[in-house]
């Protein structure tokens, strides 16, 4: 009895995340601008969408800056949760919760300290402003990644690389390195998703000539429902799903392969 | 051990602290070049600690390290020539059995013809040479251990540390590895450093042997020495079973013979220490150094009396558990002998207990 | 003891390789973390100026200021509905994260899958989602015409209600991915232990599974209310202009008043969120992991 109102909650619960969704999907596709009746199938929607300049050019700012900012924020983390794992400093407890500490942070907070930094510091608010505060934001998950990946590793197996001549960079580079590939894949899927989403603090640090893809989104949704809309919601989707299944497989090959 | 020359290794005045307990406590110790030298003790009596002292991954609080006559203390251990073969073997996973072999070699930058050639040879002591090609998650326990030997032993060190690496053997095949390893190092010539908490094991291999606890060195010498002569009563115990039996002095006849009392029974004592009149020793007998007589044997021969409390049949001796009528339990081992039917022993039997004239070793009461 | 001295000093000195990863990192931390946060604190105390956004002048007006009823009345009513929406998806996802939990390994991976595509999908669109939903005409109130509740199109949009269904449903998945994560690591056998000592199924549930479940629970949570005060994009989308949140009241404030100090002073109440749940969190933890009474450990926290 409860197992079966259990799976009756557990299917409810799925349909409620994924109905709303497929519904914008199923009306993308709906010859109607206005109504919310099926009027017949068309493409149109979509047409307008490759159509739309603006809209085209803030997906390449988009993946441009979530490129850029992923790559960084790995390479930060990476070097963040080496030393917090093996090196001994002072401040390095410190340092460890304020990582844990910024991923639960509000964005909001970090959005608006960013803003008055760069006022503060005369930096002009365009492209390097994004980069810099969308780094910022994912470094603390792509360091907690990569630290999870770090503790189950065996330490004496840098010691056998130094035994046998190895520096720390050679030992780390020869034999860390490829060992915790896949936990720095995943800290760099993360970032460049987080950036890629990021809608609060990209509000705050962009500049007027410089747009991303959520803030266009943010401003058409702003001025209500639109066919165009939905379409684009359903492309959103689509990229989503393809891109957590090809996560989903490398991670399982990964795993197969080791 | 000679004085000065031949030491490969030198450890003075080495102290340790890690935390609140004192790891080394003023350890001084010389290695010869070419030694088989063994780090035997119980769980945390610091041998492993001096293990990675030498091999620079621990750095001493007090004291020098020295290497070839040269203070090594700061010098780290990727600059060291000295290889280590790990207890867990730490093979690189993602390397093939010939990358990590090679890795040393790559590290001082050899040219790849002179790699190969090192790498197959090293391949070939240790019988591992089809098996180049694989990864180390694809061999047998057995094999991992030779693949990190083999890693350690290609770069030519000075010195060579192991830190109980067959504890993750089976019996049969640690023995095997035991022989295996004291050829090579016969063949290699380079100096060993082999830590166990492994009695048997360390005499199966060593020159020499340097029984540990708590941080000190108890006693160094070769297998031999230790085992009939140790110095205290720890070194005794550890290495082996003993039988402990408190005694007086009562007269010196001659110089290294004394006369005793044991348990009411006058025994002449042979030792080669001063013992005063009326001093308190104790008498250390292994289990093969007693002898059991039928009471209605033994005449005028010192012994002690007492009643077989149970036998074990171990295959190739018999143990023998003896209750002295003074409520002394003693151990007793004998070669079984199929033939002898002068004495089969029953629980309950009364025996004569002596032991082999000069077999005893004597110690102060205060040798701990 | 010169030479065990230098020996000790020596014998620490770094490779370069970590030197420079310590430093990049802190250095990077230092100027865009802590530097600006720190700032924001300093912020709070300023006053805002004419010309420039601030002048060097020291007041604690900007916290009486977040006193004054007007505000009160925002916190409390945004503190209050996403409370609401954080206990709703706790409500509904502790019984969907435990079903997950004891699916057979075989299937497992596809649920979490299933939870881990509407957790990676752009938040924005999600919340547009809903509009459709809710909007006059939109499926809900075609389902209340259908059903005969009402004859003409009805929206649900533009009030509290819709800000709240749009938080649920946001946020769902990032409470149910940490519930999950300790659902998971629940050792079963210590239930049965429960139950074999006559722990009735309550009391199991309230002795056992939820001290251990509780560091899941406030992670769960803190994964949700927080971000669905700061949000603002929610509350303006789906409440209108009515309904005003924290993160609303911070945005206006930076980018229509320019208040830059009653804005910062704002912030730093969700900061003050943060490190209450922060505290809860560490708290359940360690309670989790045994170290229970923080008086007989001589008060070591």
């Amino acid at each position: 009895m409860m197992r079966i109102l259990g799976r009756i909650w557990l299917w409810g619960v799925y349909a409620f995340l994924y109905i709303p969704i497929l519904v914008v999907v199923v009306y993308s596709f709906n010859d109607a601008r206005y109504s919310t009746s099926w009027k017949g199938f068309t493409l149109r929607w979509y047409e307008l969408l490759a159509n739309n300049r603006p809209l085209l050019d803030s997906v390449l700012n988009s993946l441009s800056v979530a490129c850029l900012s992923a790559t960084l924020a790995t390479f930060l983390g990476v070097l963040a949760a080496l030393c917090i794992r093996r090196y001994r400093f002072p401040g390095r407890k410190i340092l460890h919760g304020t990582l844990y500490v910024l991923t639960v942070s509000p964005e909001i907070v970090m959005g608006i300290s960013l803003l008055m930094f760069f006022i503060v510091c005369g930096l002009q608010l365009g492209i390097l402003s994004l980069i810099i505060a969308h780094t910022t934001l994912s470094l603390p998950f792509a360091a907690v990644t990569v630290l999870a990946r770090l503790a189950e590793f065996d330490e004496s197996l840098m010691e056998a690389a130094r035994d046998l001549g190895a520096s720390e960079w050679q030992a780390f580079r020869m034999v860390m390195l490829p060992m915790i590939s896949p936990a720095v894949a995943a800290g760099w899927l993360l970032s460049f998703t987080l950036s890629m989403d990021d809608v609060l603090i990209s509000f705050f640090v962009t500049g007027p000539t410089f747009e991303v893809l959520p803030l266009r989104i943010y401003s058409m949704v702003r001025l209500g429902v639109k066919p165009d809309i939905n379409a684009l919601s359903a492309i959103m989707f689509g990229v989503t799903v393809l891109l957590v299944l090809a996560a989903w497989l490398l991670g399982t090959k990964v795993k197969r392969k080791n | 051990m000679p004085e000065n020359s031949n030491s490969i290794i030198e450890l003075r005045g080495i102290t340790k602290d890690f935390e609140d307990t004192r790891a080394l406590d003023g350890i001084d110790l010389r290695i010869g070049n070419g030694e088989f030298l063994t780090l035997l003790g119980p769980s945390g009596c610091g041998k492993t600690t001096i293990l990675r002292i030498l091999s620079g991954f621990e750095t001493p609080d007090a004291g020098e390290v020295l290497l070839e006559g040269k203070v090594v203390n700061d010098v780290p251990p990727e600059r060291r020539q000295v290889n280590t073969v790990f207890q867990s073997y730490a093979l690189f996973p993602h390397m093939t059995v010939s990358e990590n072999v090679a890795f040393g070699l790559r590290m001082q930058r050899r040219p790849k013809a002179e790699i190969a050639e090192r790498v197959a040879e090293a391949l070939r002591m240790v019988h591992l040479e089809k098996l180049g090609d694989r990864k180390p998650s694809q061999l047998s326990g057995g094999q991992q251990q030779r693949v990190a030997l083999a890693r350690a032993v290609v770069n030519n060190p000075l010195v060579l540390l192991l830190d109980e690496p067959f504890s993750a053997l089976d019996y049969k095949l640690r023995c095997r590895m035991q022989v295996e390893i004291k050829r090579l190092q016969r063949r290699l010539g380079i100096t060993f450093v082999f830590v166990t908490h492994d009695q048997e094991e360390a005499f199966a291999m060593s020159d020499r042997v340097v029984v540990m606890n708590q941080g000190r060195i108890e006693q160094i010498g070769t297998p031999q020495e230790v085992y009939e002569e140790p110095r205290n009563l720890f070194v005794a115990r550890f290495v082996g079973e003993i039988n402990i039996l408190p005694g007086r002095i009562t007269a010196m006849k001659e110089p290294g013979l004394y006369e005793a009392e044991i348990e009411g029974v006058l025994f002449p004592l042979r030792s080669a220490r001063a013992f005063a009149e009326g001093e308190r020793v104790h008498v250390l007998l292994r289990p093969e150094d007693v002898r059991l007589l039928e009471p209605a044997e033994v005449g005028d021969v010192p012994h002690l009396s007492g009643r077989i409390e149970d036998t074990v049949y171990k295959g190739a001796t018999v143990k023998i558990n003896i209750l002295t009528d003074n409520g002394k339990t003693l151990s007793v081992a004998e070669f079984f002998n199929e033939d002898d039917q002068e004495i089969n022993y029953h629980t309950g039997e009364r025996v004569a207990i002596t032991w082999v004239d000069g077999w005893e070793v004597v110690l102060p009461h205060d040798a701990g | 003891m010169t030479r065990a001295d230098l020996t000790r000093r020596l014998s620490g000195k770094p490779g370069l390789f970590r030197l420079t990863s310590i430093a990049i990192t802190a250095l990077w931390l230092g100027l865009f973390a802590l530097l600006p946060h720190l700032g924001l604190v300093v912020v709070t105390f300023l006053t805002r100026g004419t010309h420039d956004f601030v002048i060097p002048s020291l007041t604690l007006a900007n916290y009486a200021r977040l006193l004054d009823p007007s505000f009160s009345r925002i916190l409390w009513d945004s503190v209050w509905l996403s409370f609401a929406g954080t206990v709703c998806c706790l409500l509904v996802g502790y019984p969907f994260a435990a079903m997950m939990a004891r699916a057979s390994a075989r299937v497992k991976p596809w649920l979490l899958l299933l939870v881990i595509i509407p957790f990676w999908t752009n938040s924005l669109i999600r919340t547009y989602a809903i509009v459709i939903l809710l909007k006059s005409g939109g499926i809900i109130s075609m389902i209340c015409q259908w059903l005969g509740f009402t004859d003409a199109p009805v929206s649900f949009l533009y009030g509290e209600f819709a800000v709240f269904v749009g938080i649920t449903y946001t946020f769902l998945p990032f409470m149910v991915l940490p519930l999950y994560a300790s659902l998971e690591k629940l050792d079963h056998r210590l239930l049965d232990a429960a139950k074999d000592l006559g722990a009735g199924s309550l009391r199991t549930f309230w002795h056992v599974t939820l001290p251990l479940v509780a560091p899941g629970i406030v992670a769960g949570s803190m994964l949700v209310f927080l971000p669905s005060l700061g949000a603002f994009y929610i509350p303006e989308i789906l409440g209108g202009a009515r309904t005003m949140f924290i993160g609303n009241f911070i945005k206006n404030q930076f980018l229509v008043a320019r208040d830059w100090p009653l804005g910062a002073s704002a912030s730093i109440i969700l900061t003050l969120l943060l490190g209450l749940l922060i505290l809860a969190y560490t708290f359940t933890v360690r309670r989790a992991d045994g170290h229970h009474k923080p008086e007989t450990e001589g008060g070591a926290l």
